[in-house]
């Protein structure tokens, strides 16, 4: 049967996304300790002339892997992560005093992200409340008799996400534990382009399944593949 | 100090004890991990803060899914009855207060269970990761480390001297010599373990006990 209607594709090649990548850009990127990194997005990036990013991202990977293949190559001078203990290079820099990096415990960086992608202006959390290392100055406010801090929400000019599976209007399915903190980040960015390891015609996902609704996604790319080895591959 | 392989064991045997079924609980890298090994007569369910509760045992060499993995980064599999989320859900159940236990590792615990295992300032500065909202909003925190530092130094003392992970939060400290649980007024001796005696713990361990409930239990494995 012949289609009158012109379907929404939001489908693009790696090399027509350059042009959304420029240095001193804020980059959000899914994935926890390079699962549901990017490696694609990751490796453009790493081939084009771009430095100076603001990083925001649950953690710095490995130094060979996902994300944290930018720290190693220094292409990021702001972080704003949870954990770098996993990529020397990331610490190193930071002791250094080439990258600034922004702490948060782990499950306030992801309600920080979660609220930039829901528009809301932050959360409450008591989280690190009345620890002088998680508080550094920040606002508090009480409710009911309980102090919280307040964490301000956090966008990105760019997000980069990584998924299984999408049609072609961007509604993706994500694999185990390779979601993390990817539906969140496909929600807070200004752009948002997910890599799929897998484009589906428009009807072969079944809307009960889709975890991040497309209208949150501006661009699909097809995912080359993960070319590093992964620390437990290693002999 | 280094903890041979056969005394991690102990100890993470001896943190299993302390699981029961149907509990929800969380496991931190290094001797925490090996507990998953000694509780497969009950039902438990374990939660990774990447976004997993239901993990199951490392998959044999060759079927590794390289997205399935805990949150320290190697693969594992999913149990029946498991279910995958994204990170926030994985601390919503932490925030939330629907951990019945995590059991983690320490560089300091004082006699109050305030826990010091996130920082060495101007040495070591990972930051805090997932460690401060697990050990603030678990119901049962257990660690499990050595019981004396590299520097032959206790690690259980009376006020940590490290930069607090979260305060008053430790319940149970479990070590190559000693199981000391830790109450309101101080910390209890429960346990020493073989070939230790009561006055090596003592010894060794930087804080008063205002009580000795003790046992001494075989390291040995009998």
């Amino acid at each position: 049967m012949k289609r009158h209607i012109q379907e929404v594709n939001k489908g693009i090649s790696l090399e027509e996304l350059k042009s959304y990548f420029t240095s001193g850009m804020s980059l959000m990127v899914g994935g926890f300790g390079g699962v549901g990194n990017p490696p694609s997005l990751i490796k453009m990036i790493l081939n084009m002339n771009i430095e100076d990013l603001t990083l925001i991202c649950n953690d710095t990977g490995f130094p060979e892997i996902g994300v944290g293949q930018l720290i190693t190559d220094k292409r990021v001078s702001t972080l704003y992560a949870s954990h770098i203990g996993s990529n020397p290079n990331a610490g190193k820099q930071m002791t250094d005093e080439e990258l600034i990096v922004h702490f948060f415990p782990q499950g306030t960086l992801a309600e920080k992200i979660r609220a930039g992608g829901v528009g809301l202006g932050g959360v409450l959390v008591d989280a690190g409340v009345g620890n002088p290392f998680v508080e550094k100055g920040q606002q508090t406010t009480t409710i009911a008799g309980q102090t919280y801090l307040i964490e301000p929400a956090l966008t990105a000019d760019v997000s980069i996400v990584y998924a299984k599976k999408a049609d072609p209007y961007g509604n993706l399915i994500y694999d185990t534990s390779a979601r993390n903190t990817n539906p969140l980040v496909a929600m807070a960015g200004r752009i948002t382009i997910a890599e799929v390891e897998e484009i589906v015609p428009y009807g072969e996902i079944d809307p009960e399944e889709v975890v991040t609704s497309g209208v949150f996604v501006d661009y699909v790319v097809r995912s080359e593949g993960v070319d590093w080895t992964w620390a437990w591959e290693k002999k | 100090m280094g903890m041979g392989k056969e005394v991690r064991q102990l100890i993470a045997k001896r943190a299993a004890e302390e699981i029961e079924t149907g509990m929800v609980v969380n496991l931190g890298i290094g001797i925490p991990t090996l507990v998953a090994n000694y509780v497969r007569d009950r039902h438990v369910m374990f939660h990774a803060e990447n976004g997993i509760l239901g993990t199951g045992p490392s998959p044999s060499e060759g079927e590794e899914n390289p997205h399935l993995c805990n949150a320290g980064g190697f693969p594992i599999t999913a149990l029946p009855g498991a279910s995958y989320f994204d990170s926030a859900t994985a601390f919503a159940i932490v925030r939330r207060g629907l951990l019945d236990m995590t059991i983690m590792g320490a560089l300091e615990v004082s006699e109050k269970g305030d826990l010091a295992n996130w920082i060495v300032p101007g040495k070591r500065v990972p930051g805090m990761g997932g460690a401060l909202e697990l050990a603030q909003k678990a119901k049962k925190v257990i660690i499990l480390m050595s019981h004396i530092g590299k520097d032959g130094q206790p690690k259980i003392v009376t006020h940590c001297s490290l930069p607090l992970t979260a305060e008053s939060c430790v319940h149970l400290i479990i070590t190559d010599m000693a199981v000391i649980a830790v109450e309101q007024e101080g910390l209890i001796l429960r346990e020493v373990f073989e070939p230790y005696s009561l006055n090596d713990v003592i010894a060794n361990t930087g804080a008063p006990f205002i009580r000795i409930d003790c046992v001494q239990k075989g390291v040995k494995g009998s």
